[in-house]
């Protein structure tokens, strides 16, 4: 990585200079660099417009989705750092217990209307194959962290769960490697590797959300602009109320 | 407390779970009633008009 050694109370030309020197710079962080703010320019990765066929409810529940995972992820912590014995005995643990619990219901509930919304929309169209292959991956990580999370509570559902699951998980083999009945390793999976796995994966999709745009209804496909940007369909929604046209 | 004593009264989770056998399906009322549920959200999402701002280009 050069240093730019360029007088601090130096010219313009010399400030220009070390611009133009980093703009055709051909190292990985500069490439990385540009090669970001081509796939996701600031305006579309937080856009304060969108067309106007997203005024429709069933366009809200990708985000509710998204909503109820960091209600997951945060009282997912607060019991990491308590621990069992306050989750099972104190009254704030077992209100904190219960919104990690309604938090995921909520969390599977908005995602399957999400995925029915979209899957009867087609939304893979427009070049959107990753966009969709993202979300039913994003959905199989998120049933396995649920399961893993369900025989990690540590308490006689938690035993039942996981002797009865034992039996299918070993019929297909994968009980070699993923034992049911080890709650270290059960554990370990529901709070490292797959809340991992979720947040990459869904972070990914929302990515690809941006840079793709929503799937537009099938009356519109004419104006979609094949999913390489955020589809600029001329009728657009206001900005919020208070701010500029 | 006076809501959950009301639906604890309405729906009792004490006792062993209730389940619906169709078949080689088996389902808990309770997982049907969040399936039945889900259906209706998704019906009314579709069918209920957003709400617009008057005024608005749109």
């Amino acid at each position: 990585m050069s240093i730019d050694t360029g007088d601090r109370a130096g010219t313009t030309t010399a400030t220009s200079a070390a611009h133009a020197g980093r703009a055709e710079s051909r190292q990985w962080t500069a490439r990385m660099r540009r090669a970001a703010e081509s796939a996701f320019p600031p305006d579309q990765l937080l856009p304060d417009r969108q067309p106007a066929y997203m005024a429709s409810w069933i366009y809200v529940f990708g985000v509710l989705t998204v909503v109820s995972l960091a209600w997951v992820i945060i009282t997912g912590c607060i019991l990491a750092i308590m621990g069992p014995s306050w989750w099972h005995v104190s009254s704030t643990g077992h209100f904190v217990n219960s919104l990690h619990l309604w938090s995921v219901e909520a969390f599977f509930f908005f995602m399957v209307i999400h995925l029915w919304g979209k899957f009867f929309m087609a939304a893979w169209r427009g070049n959107r194959r990753l966009t969709w292959a993202t979300g039913v991956i994003s959905f199989l990580v998120s049933v396995a962290a649920a399961f893993t999370g369900y025989v990690s509570q540590t308490n006689f559902d938690s035993q039942w769960i996981s002797t009865q699951a034992k039996d299918g998980i070993n019929s297909t083999g994968a009980g070699a490697v993923f034992n049911v009945l080890n709650f270290g390793q059960m554990l370990m999976w529901h709070i490292v590797l797959l809340p991992i796995g979720v947040a990459i994966i869904a972070g990914l999709h929302v990515l690809l959300v941006r840079r793709r745009g929503i799937v537009p209804p099938f009356a519109d496909t004419a104006h979609d602009t094949d999913g390489d940007v955020a589809p600029a369909v001329a009728p657009t929604v206001a900005p919020p109320a208070g701010e500029p046209a | 407390m006076v809501l959950a004593t009301l639906l604890g009264a309405l729906i009792n989770l004490n006792g062993n779970g209730r389940y619906i056998h169709w078949g080689f399906i088996q389902l808990s009322y309770a997982n049907f009633a969040v399936i039945v549920l889900m259906i209706i959200v998704f019906v009314l999402a579709i069918i209920l008009p957003f709400p617009r701002r008057k005024g608005g280009d749109r």
